[in-house]
């Protein structure tokens, strides 16, 4: 017989978190080869549908709004926002990796329950291979943007650009978060999903991404602006405003005030504690969910 | 003698809940607390099993006896309310073959995100590939996707990926049933040999005859609780009486 007393006695079940999604990188790895494969099975378009649905989606918005609600600089619309379809496009590439990841990743859990029912893994693997898969649907999105942006004579610095990975950041992380923090829920109260989807919709449309923050400060005041200012989305999008869209204009659009020296740190931090958050409330109520399911 | 899988005392409520949704929840509040929004069963009670490494146990019962919950409980799927559990080594439960696998992936693809699931590594995987698909009789189907698979050749590809995860501690939850007779066959046989390579084996199984050529041991449940650990051929005798 052989001797098979590899290590100590362990409780098994007990995962150390998020932590262990390194640990399980292959399986985090598979996990998102899979979604992309799975997602758009049996379809003609295939990857195709990641450029096809944002793009139907700037072009709506940007008619209606840009050209009927007049946000679109013209010459006879001298007060509206230059390169309004950048501005526009930057914003909802943002928002669109925000949602898929955070409406996935609340799902993911219930998605998954067949599995998390049977075989013990870090559960934490399936929000968190939601807001990567999520990542790579991003990302021919704002390859696009690129391409548009160059065209519209973009002449970004290293600081912008680093902007832009500060936004992207912050928002994978609120999207990190928060999904684990609904997912969880989502065991126990499927309502979960529902309120995720409202507020998505809600998402979309409270920070700057159809609109300039300036709109938001003078109707507002400052107070209420400043609360505005705090959702790490308002900040990401932001960030990305300053990346993408600024560096095409001449420099003469105002930016919101203190973006670095505050909201920027402001945006992080809030992000870090929502994930900080989310991780407590899933493991909380993870030792429940094979019998939940 | 090392333990392997030592459980104390452990104890399971499972609440029947019959709301699922926030809503009802609200209401029950308003109303008072009035009526019970849940109902309560015990799984299992006061349940304490110590298994040595090398041993292989069978877990024997009527249906509802509580035998897959404890064999979650080791798993780690589920974590008890009172008591705990304790394993030594890796455990890998072939809890229904097939769990893992997605319909829409080759078996290729079943094989590696099954094997991570199993606990694997990229490199134990890419080395026991081939293996894999030998065992499971598998041959050119191999990159076809799951779901054109009969059934048998399924739960075949299913089982062989678990059974070449290596594990320390099997835990087999009636899955000895797996295709045609030959294979059946082949699969016990594997098993045995896992048994006589020193692995622990907890089985779960309403196949008597199976399980006593398998177990040496066997621990009769009844309504979560151990009514009888001794020898399997007691065991089973006991069962059927």
């Amino acid at each position: 017989m052989s001797v098979i007393s590899t290590g100590d006695l362990t409780t098994p079940g007990l995962g150390g978190g998020l932590r262990d999604i390194k640990q399980s990188s292959f399986l985090l790895k598979l996990l998102v080869r899979k979604e992309l494969k799975v997602r758009y099975r049996g379809s003609v378009l295939g990857l195709l549908w990641s450029y096809v649905k944002p793009g139907v989606q700037f072009i709506v918005f940007y008619v209606a709004l840009g050209i009927f609600l007049g946000l679109e600089r013209s010459p006879r619309n001298p007060d509206g926002l230059a390169n309004y379809a950048v501005y526009l496009f930057s914003g909802i590439v943002l928002i669109n990796f925000f949602s898929e990841a955070l409406g996935n990743a609340a799902r993911s859990i219930v998605m998954n329950g067949n599995l998390i029912k049977k075989i013990y893994l870090p559960r934490e693997l399936f929000p968190v291979a939601s807001v990567w898969v999520s990542a790579v649907h991003f990302f021919p999105q704002l390859v696009v943007l690129v391409v548009g942006c160059i065209f519209a004579g973009w002449h970004p610095n290293l600081v912008q650009l680093l902007a832009a990975v500060a936004g992207f950041i912050i928002v994978g992380l609120l999207a990190t978060g928060l999904g684990l923090l609904f997912g969880a829920a989502n065991v126990y109260f499927r309502d979960s999903e529902n309120l995720v989807d409202m507020l998505l919709m809600v998402a979309t449309w409270a920070s700057p991404v159809m609109y300039a923050w300036s709109m938001v400060e003078q109707k507002l005041g400052s107070t209420a602006f400043a609360i505005y200012q705090a959702n790490p989305i308002t900040i990401g999008v932001e960030l990305f405003h300053y990346a993408f869209w600024y560096p095409t204009t001449d420099g003469s659009a105002a930016m919101p005030p203190n973006l670095f020296g505050l909201w920027l740190p402001v945006g992080l931090v809030v992000a870090v504690v929502i994930v900080v958050l989310g991780q407590y409330t899933f493991r909380r109520l993870e030792g429940r969910f094979a019998q939940e399911l | 003698m090392v333990t392997a899988i030592e459980v104390s005392n452990i104890s399971k409520q499972f609440v029947l809940r019959h709301t699922r949704s926030l809503k009802e929840a609200v209401v029950w509040l308003a109303k008072g607390r009035k009526g019970d929004l849940s109902e309560k069963f015990h799984a299992l009670k006061n349940v304490s099993v110590e298994v040595q490494a090398g041993e292989t146990v069978a877990l024997l019962g009527l249906n509802g006896s509580g035998k897959s919950t404890l064999l979650k409980h080791i798993s780690g799927v589920m974590l008890p309310d009172t008591g705990t559990v304790k394993t030594r080594g890796r455990v890998a439960g072939l809890i229904e073959v097939g769990a893992g696998f997605h319909p829409d992936l080759s078996g290729r693809d079943n094989v590696y995100l099954n094997g991570a699931i199993l606990g694997m590594t990229e490199q134990q995987v890419n080395d026991r590939f081939d293996e894999i698909v030998e065992f499971s009789e598998i041959g050119q189907f191999i990159d076809t996707e799951v779901k054109f698979y009969s059934s048998g050749m399924y739960l075949r590809l299913a089982f062989s990926v678990a059974v070449h995860t290596d594990p320390e501690v099997f835990l087999i939850d009636e899955i000895l049933a797996v295709g045609d007779e030959p294979f059946q066959r082949k699969c016990i046989d594997k098993i045995q040999e896992l048994a006589r390579d020193g692995k622990t084996l907890v089985v779960v199984s309403h196949d008597l005859d199976l399980v006593s050529r398998i177990c040496e041991r066997g621990i009769l449940l009844e309504h979560g609780n151990v009514k009888f650990d001794g020898s399997i051929h007691d065991a089973v005798a006991l069962l059927r009486s």
